[in-house]
């Protein structure tokens, strides 16, 4: 009844609904992936945390980045993205606030690594029961990180109680000592600490002892244990520590405002000028959006190298 | 080759009070498979310690090749250990670990490389171990990384802390053997400590045995096994019959707990003490064998322990252990008649 048709017309006729064909169930098992997912407890169970983690962490972080695109002075999210903010930030001294602040967070990590390590390695080898060292160490936490700062003022200024005390005592000057470089770091490195320690030791604490033993067995100096098997052990201790004071070191803003004097400029401290003084909310917000964006390319870098679970599950 | 390479004298060990280790005297010698054995707390892990330099001596002196080491911390000793652990290092590859004494001396990695291959061969593993991560390794193929790292440092003296307690059965077996064999090939002194007597009758050209801290009885397995020098060595075996006996003449023994007779071993000096009889020395007697001795009593429980069957045999008030092999005819309840020679038991002082 039908009229032959040409073969080749038929064959692309055929591979039409084929493709299609094929095209349907992907998405149907796509789909129906979906759905399992959703209807397992434990994603159910996961939904109050995670609007409250939409409403209180996303969706703050989603409006400075809409404000940073916004133009300057403008107190709301209903004009044309536009990207003058970040003009301004290079063409103005922004740039020399993110040197500072990576700087300063570099030279405390840097340092915080060199003071924490023999610490560490008495916190977690030789006082491992002592729970006196530990909250000592932790005790200081508790108190407001200004107050503490403000504690250091005291003891540095001018006639200070160090100042005070020497010069009441053997008659001896002390030269000012506040308001520079240095002392910025100094509170620096004494604030974060307990990031730097903890971490650490947990790295430390992870090095077995028969593996330390069996390189000094097999001729290693005390230096080469320590290159060749201390120091990689520790290794993913030492980057968590590394990662938790840069990264808080570089958002910091009361060690250069209250030790340093402002005799520096952290770039935490140019953001809190223009939402407050300067009254700018995009550029502010521009500064915290390229913030954020060192910060996370540099935790996603690192944590992409390093296994959280098998630290935490070995310890 | 008959040199002695270690040895201790009077060498004893304390931490504070207690007393790890006591008046030991030992000699090594080149090219030995020497064992320590005993229980766990016997004090044989602390002599370890203080013979790779790990531990110091509290008293007596350790001297290698005839010179004075006490003082001589573990890297400066020519010795390796085999740790329990084995104490690979995880972060390296199995290259690498086989590598690390030689990095540590600073040789040239293509030389290092050669003879970490070399190593993995004689310890039958192919060469592309070289570059598998520690972890990826079984536990018997870490035993031999750890191995040819330690034969990769060239000790004088290989040490080894119960490196196969963590194996199963069969694979403890099979490299109890390859360890011996590889002792004979390289000609090294290897000193090893375990608890496991079985083990050390394997492997060792001498043993000595060890208990709270001190050193019960030293020499081959053979003198062991026959000449235990006191209960305590004899139980270490495994089972054995023991009665306490008291010389009635110089052919029987008394039974201090029944009224049986036993008769003596040839040329004992002891007249009081404890006569040691080996489950597998006591044999079933059919009615026209003899022995030194013989027994008629009732099988009460049978073992069967693989290719040898034990049977706990009552004779009246006493039961007797008595090991054959497999594919005897006896069955629980059967009326036996036991005995064994004279010169198959040992009688001993307590």
């Amino acid at each position: 009844m039908n009229a032959p048709v040409p073969s080749s017309v038929s064959r692309s006729e055929a591979r039409g609904p084929g493709e299609k064909g094929s095209a349907l169930p992907v998405r149907d098992r796509g789909l129906k992936a979906l759905a399992g997912w959703a209807r397992q407890p434990g994603f159910l169970l996961s939904l109050p945390a995670l609007a409250v983690f939409i409403a209180g962490f996303v969706g703050p972080l989603a409006l400075v980045v809409i404000y940073a695109v916004m133009p300057a002075r403008s107190f709301g999210v209903e004009h044309l993205p536009t990207l003058e903010n970040f003009v301004t930030i290079f063409q103005d001294s922004y740039y020399l606030s993110f040197a500072w602040s990576i700087g300063l967070a570099l030279a405390s990590t840097v340092i915080l690594m060199l003071i924490c390590w023999p610490v560490a390695y008495g916190l977690s080898r030789v006082f491992r029961r002592s729970m006196i060292l530990t909250l000592l160490l932790v005790l200081p936490l508790f108190v407001s990180e200004n107050v503490r700062l403000f504690g250091w003022v005291l003891t540095l200024l001018n006639h200070g109680i160090l100042d005070g005390s020497l010069r009441t005592l053997f008659g001896w000057e002390v030269p000012d000592l506040l308001y520079n470089v240095p002392v910025t770091i100094l509170g620096m490195v004494y604030v974060y600490l307990p990031f730097m320690l903890f971490p650490m030791a947990l790295g430390v604490s992870m090095i077995p002892e028969a593996c330390r033993e069996a390189a000094f067995d097999m001729g290693a100096t005390r230096w080469q244990v320590f290159r060749e098997v201390e120091i990689p052990l520790a290794m993913p201790g030492i980057l968590i520590g590394a990662l938790l004071t840069f990264v808080l070191v570089l958002g910091s803003i009361s060690e250069a405002k209250i030790l340093g004097g402002q005799s520096v400029i952290m770039i935490a401290h140019d953001i809190e000028t223009a939402f407050t003084y300067a009254q700018n909310w995009p550029l502010g917000s521009a500064l915290s959006t390229l913030l954020i964006l060192l910060t996370g390319v540099l935790v996603i870098g690192l944590l992409s190298k390093l296994n959280l679970d098998k630290l935490l599950s070995r310890k | 080759m008959s040199e002695t390479i270690l040895e201790l004298k009077g060498v004893e060990k304390y931490f504070g009070d207690f007393v790890a280790v006591e008046r030991i005297n030992l000699s090594v010698k080149d090219g030995e498979f020497f064992t320590l054995v005993g229980p766990s707390g016997s004090g044989k892990t602390t002599m370890i310690r203080m013979l790779v330099g790990m531990d110091k001596p509290s008293r007596g002196d350790i001297l290698m090749a005839g010179e004075r080491v006490n003082d001589v911390p573990a890297n400066r000793r020519p010795t390796c250990m085999v740790f329990q652990s084995l104490a690979l290092f995880p972060h390296k590859t199995v290259g690498e670990n086989i590598e690390f004494p030689l990095k540590l001396r600073g040789e040239a990695k293509h030389n290092r490389k050669t003879r970490a291959i070399e190593l993995l061969e004689q310890l039958h593993l192919s060469e592309s171990y070289y570059s598998k991560k520690v972890s990826q390794c079984s536990g018997g193929e870490r035993q031999r990384v750890a191995l040819a790292r330690a034969l990769a440092f060239d000790p004088q003296i290989l040490f080894f802390d119960e490196p196969l307690s963590a194996l199963d059965y069969r694979l403890r077996k099979t490299l109890e053997k390859e360890l011996k064999d590889i002792q004979r090939r390289t000609g090294k002194t290897f000193v090893y400590i375990t608890h496991s007597l079985e083990e050390a009758m394997v492997m060792s050209d001498r043993i000595a045995i060890m208990r709270k801290g001190r050193i019960v009885q030293v020499g081959t397995p053979d003198e062991i096994y026959n000449g235990p020098a006191n209960g305590f060595v004899a139980q270490f075996m495994g089972e054995v019959n023991e009665f306490r006996v008291s010389r009635k003449d110089a052919q029987w023994l008394e039974d201090l707990d029944s009224d049986a007779q036993y008769p003596a071993p040839p040329d004992s000096p002891v007249d009081e003490g404890v006569l040691i009889v080996r489950p597998e020395r006591i044999r079933m007697l059919s009615e026209e064998e003899t022995a030194d001795s013989r027994f008629e009593g009732v099988v009460e429980h049978q073992y069967v322990l693989g290719s040898r069957v034990q049977y706990q045999v009552r004779v009246k008030q006493r039961a007797f252990l008595v090991e054959t092999m497999i594919g005897q005819p006896y069955q629980v309840g059967d009326s036996v008649s036991l005995g064994w020679d004279a010169d198959q038991s040992v009688l001993m002082s307590e």
